[in-house]
C-alpha cells in the first residue's frame, strides 16, 4: 500500500539527537500535547503524522522553542538537545535555533534578493569573514537545497520573485545556511504541486546525509517515501512511534491502523 | 475517502421545468435594481464631495490669491547732496523728503504728457508716509546720494482694493480722510501713465505681521518661521518617541491588562480636543516648567512649547498609525527570522519595520500636518501675539516669541481692515501649499521604501 523503500534501507539504530521525556503543552487552560515521550535520532528523517489539531505541528515547534513567541503557550517535562535541556533558563531560545533550524508550512523567504536571504542568517550568526567566505556559504547552501543552477545568475532577484518550489527550497537553503544539527519542517510541501513536492522530498532525503530531520506531514504517502521512522499523533497523545515500514505495514495500536487505513482523521 | 455519489446532472423527469437563462428572474431583478441604486448612491456621494471641494478651492482662491499681488508705484529719483544736507538741517525732516518726491514724480509725469496736481496730502493717501521711507532708505545708503535710484513703493490698502474691485468710487462719502474721489483719480491717471503697476506681493511673503496703520505691508514670513521651528520640535520628539513605544507594545510588551489600559488610553488620546492639550501645555510646560522650575527655554509664546504641545497631541496619531503598520507585516516574516536564529529585535529591525516603514511615514506625516494646521492649543500658550520680527539667531527660533502659520491666519482674520481678510485668506493658501508639499514628501518617500523589494 505505500512504498517504504528508503525505510527499508535504514533500519540501524542511531545516535539520539534530541529526546522528549514527559512532555506537557499548554495553551492557556487547554492541553494540547499530553506526556509525550520520543527519542529523535541522528542523520535519519523522522515523521509525524496524525490528523489535523492533533499536536504534530505544536510538539516540532516545542524542539526549537518557536512556542515561546505564543504568550499563552506553556511547556513542561524534559526536552533535550544531545542530552541538554533546551527549557533551561540559562539556555537563550536564539541560541538554540540556530542549532535547531525550522522550514514553515507556506514559503516565507524575506522580501530581499536571493543572495540575502541565504546570507542573512550566517551573517546575524557570524559565520563568515568576508565577501568571499559569504558568498562560498551561499553557493553551498543554495546547492545543497538543489537550487544552484535554477538561479545562479539572479542572486540579486527578490525571492519572493521565484516560484512556490523555489521559494520553498530557497527556505530549506536559508535553514542550512546557519548549519544546523537539527532541521525541523512543518508540512513543508503543503503549498506546492506535486512536480515541486517530489524535488522537495529528494532533498529532504539528501538532506539526511548531514542533519536530523524531523518532518510534519498531512500526506501518509510522503511519510512512508521520505522517513526512516514515524511517530503517530493523535488528541496530543504520541500514539505510537518506530520504524516507517513498520508503522505502514504492522501498526500495533489500532488507532494507527485506523487512521493510516483511512478510517480516522 | 467517501464515496459520495456525484449529482445527477440530468432533469429528473415530471420535475417542474427550469426556467430559461435568457429571462432574468423577478429576484435577480431586485438584485440587480439594488445593486443599480447603491452605484447611484455612491456616483452622487462622489459628486458632492467634489462639487463642495471646487467651491472651497474656488473661494479660497478668489479670495486669496489678490493677497500675493500688490500695486506699486515706480519712481526715478535722485537726491542731490544740496538736498540732503538741506533736509537734514530742518525740523521737519521728512516734509523735506516728501516735497522731493512731488516734484520728481511730477516731472517723471510730465515727461510722459500727463500734466496732475497734486499735494502732499493726496500723496500721502495714495502712497503712505513716502518722505520717512526715503529718509530711511538714505540714511541707511548714504552711497545712494547723488545716485538715480528707482524706488517701488506701494500703494495704499484703499488704493489697492480700489484696483483690486474692493470698492467703487460711488462708496466714498464726502467726509472720507482716508480717500476722496480726486485720489482715485490720479491713481488712474498714473496707472495709465504706466507708473501705477500690479507686481509680485514679495512683502506677503517674506514680511513680518504690521499694525492696523499699514495692512498692505503685512507678511506671512515670520510665522512661517515659527511653525517651521515647532514642526522640528514635533519631527524630533514625537517620531522617535512614538515609533519606539509602537515597537515595544507591538513586538515585545507581555499582553495583560497593564498594557491593554494602556492601548485603550492611546486611543482615547487620539480623540481629545486638542485645546485640552493647550491648557496641558499651558500648566505643565508655562507655568510649571517655566514658571515653577524657572526652565528659561519655556516661555509662553515660544516654539518650544507650541512643538512640545503639538507633540503630545501628535503622539497618538503616529503610535496609532505606526501600530497598524506593524501589525499588516505578515508574522510568517517574524517566525522566517526567528527560525533562522534571529533574536526579537533582530527579527524586528531587520524585517518587520522596513516592511512597515511606508506605513509608519504616512503615519507620521498626517500627524504632522495635522499638527501644522492645529490652531486651538497655540492660542491657550499665547503664540497668537503681534509678531513684527524674524527671530535672530537659531536658538531664538525656538525660545523667542512667535506665533505659527494657522495662528497668524486666525489673527488677521479677527481684524477689521479688508486688506487683513484677506491676507487671512492668502495665508490660507501659504498653509494648503504646505500641507500638498508634505503629502508630496510623503508619497515619494512611500513610494522609494516600496520600491527596495
Amino acid at each position: 500500500m505505500y512504498d517504504t523503500r528508503n525505510a527499508e534501507r535504514d533500519v540501524t539504530q542511531n545516535e539520539i539527537k534530541m529526546s522528549a521525556r514527559k512532555c506537557q503543552v499548554f495553551y492557556g487552560d487547554k492541553q494540547a500535547i499530553i506526556d509525550v515521550d520520543i527519542d529523535v535520532e541522528d542523520k535519519m528523517v523522522t515523521a509525524f503524522i496524525g490528523p489535523s489539531g492533533c499536536g504534530k505541528s505544536t510538539f516540532l515547534r516545542v524542539l526549537n522553542r518557536m512556542n515561546d513567541t505564543i504568550p499563552i503557550a506553556r511547556v513542561e517535562g524534559a526536552i533535550t538537545l544531545d542530552g541538554e535541556d533546551i527549557y533551561d533558563p540559562r539556555v537563550d531560545p536564539v541560541q538554540l535555533r540556530a542549532r535547531v533550524g525550522m522550514v514553515f508550512q507556506k514559503p516565507n523567504p524575506f522580501p530581499k534578493s536571493i543572495y540575502d536571504n541565504v546570507a542573512y542568517g550566517p551573517r546575524i550568526h557570524g559565520l563568515a569573514t568576508g565577501k568571499a567566505e559569504m558568498d562560498a556559504i551561499v553557493e553551498k547552501s543554495l546547492r545543497r537545497a538543489a537550487l544552484w543552477d535554477e538561479v545562479k545568475d539572479r542572486l540579486q532577484e527578490p525571492g519572493t520573485g521565484l516560484s512556490g518550489g523555489q521559494q520553498q527550497r530557497l527556505c530549506i537553503a536559508r535553514a542550512v545556511a546557519t548549519e544546523p544539527e537539527v532541521l525541523l519542517m512543518d508540512e513543508p510541501c503543503s503549498a506546492l504541486d506535486p512536480i515541486a513536492t517530489s524535488q522537495v522530498e529528494e532533498l529532504i532525503d539528501e538532506l539526511r546525509e548531514s542533519y536530523s530531520v524531523v518532518i510534519v506531514t498531512h500526506s501518509m504517502q510522503q511519510a512512508a517515501r521520505v522517513s526512516q521512522k514515524t511517530a503517530f499523533f493523535h488528541l496530543g497523545y504520541l500514539v505510537e512511534y518506530g520504524e516507517t515500514g513498520q508503522i505502514f505495514t504492522n501498526p500495533r495500536d489500532e488507532r494507527t491502523e485506523s487512521y493510516i487505513s483511512g478510517r480516522i482523521g | 475517502m467517501t464515496d459520495a455519489a456525484p449529482a445527477d446532472p440530468r432533469p429528473v423527469q415530471g420535475a417542474p421545468s427550469r426556467p430559461s437563462l435568457l429571462a432574468t428572474s423577478d429576484r435577480m431583478k431586485r438584485r440587480n435594481a439594488a445593486e443599480a441604486r447603491f452605484r447611484a448612491y455612491g456616483l452622487i456621494a462622489i459628486s458632492t464631495a467634489g462639487a463642495l471641494l471646487v467651491v472651497l478651492l474656488w473661494n479660497i482662491l478668489s479670495a486669496g490669491l489678490p493677497a500675493f499681488q500688490r500695486t506699486v508705484v515706480t519712481v526715478d529719483f535722485t537726491l542731490t547732496e544740496d538736498q540732503f544736507d538741506a533736509a537734514e538741517s530742518v525740523l521737519f525732516k521728512t516734509r523735506e523728503y516728501e516735497t522731493y518726491f512731488i516734484a520728481a514724480l511730477s516731472d517723471q509725469l510730465r515727461d510722459r504728457g500727463l500734466d496732475l496736481e497734486f499735494d502732499s496730502a493726496s500723496v500721502e493717501r495714495l502712497l503712505g508716509k513716502v518722505g520717512a521711507t526715503l529718509r530711511s532708505h538714505y540714511r541707511d545708503n548714504p552711497d545712494a546720494i547723488g545716485q538715480p535710484v528707482r524706488f517701488e513703493l506701494p500703494t495704499s490698502s484703499r488704493v489697492e482694493r480700489y484696483f483690486k474691485g474692493g470698492f467703487a468710487r460711488a462708496d466714498i462719502g464726502d467726509t472720507n480722510r482716508f480717500i476722496t474721489a480726486a485720489d482715485l483719480d490720479l491713481a488712474d491717471a498714473l496707472k495709465q501713465a504706466g507708473v501705477l503697476r500690479t507686481a509680485f506681493n514679495w512683502t506677503f511673503v517674506t514680511g513680518v505681521d504690521t499694525g492696523s496703520d499699514n495692512p498692505g505691508g503685512a507678511g506671512i514670513g515670520a510665522s512661517v518661521v515659527g511653525s517651521f521651528f515647532m514642526m522640528l520640535v514635533v519631527l524630533v520628539l514625537s517620531l522617535p518617541i512614538g515609533v519606539a513605544a509602537s515597537i515595544y507594545l507591538e513586538e515585545f510588551a507581555p499582553q495583560n491588562r497593564f498594557t491593554d489600559f494602556i492601548e485603550v488610553n492611546i486611543s482615547n488620546l487620539a480623540a481629545v480636543p486638542s485645546i485640552v492639550f493647550g491648557i496641558l501645555g499651558l500648566a505643565v510646560f508655562i507655568q510649571f516648567g517655566g514658571g515653577q522650575l524657572e526652565i528659561q527655554a519655556l516661555k509662553a509664546s515660544a516654539p518650544l512649547v507650541g512643538g512640545l504641545v503639538l507633540s503630545l497631541m501628535t503622539l497618538p496619531t503616529i503610535i496609532i498609525a505606526t501600530r497598524a503598520a506593524l501589525k499588516s507585516v505578515p508574522p510568517s516574516i517574524r517566525e522566517a527570522a526567528l527560525g533562522v536564529g534571529a533574536s526579537k529585535m533582530q527579527a524586528v529591525f531587520h524585517h518587520v519595520l522596513p516592511l512597515a516603514m511606508p506605513g509608519i511615514l504616512t503615519g507620521a506625516i498626517i500627524g504632522l500636518a495635522q499638527a501644522l494646521g492645529e490652531t486651538a492649543p497655540l492660542l491657550l500658550i499665547g503664540m497668537v501675539g503681534f509678531i513684527a520680527r524674524y527671530p535672530e539667531t537659531f536658538m531664538g527660533g525656538f525660545e523667542g516669541p512667535n506665533s505659527a502659520l494657522p495662528a497668524q491666519i486666525y489673527n488677521w482674520a479677527s481684524r477689521s481692515d479688508a486688506t487683513f481678510i484677506e491676507k487671512a485668506w492668502g495665508g490660507i493658501i501659504v498653509l494648503l501649499l504646505f500641507m500638498l508639499t508634505m503629502n508630496l514628501i510623503a508619497i515619494i518617500l512611500r513610494r522609494r521604501f516600496e520600491r527596495r523589494w
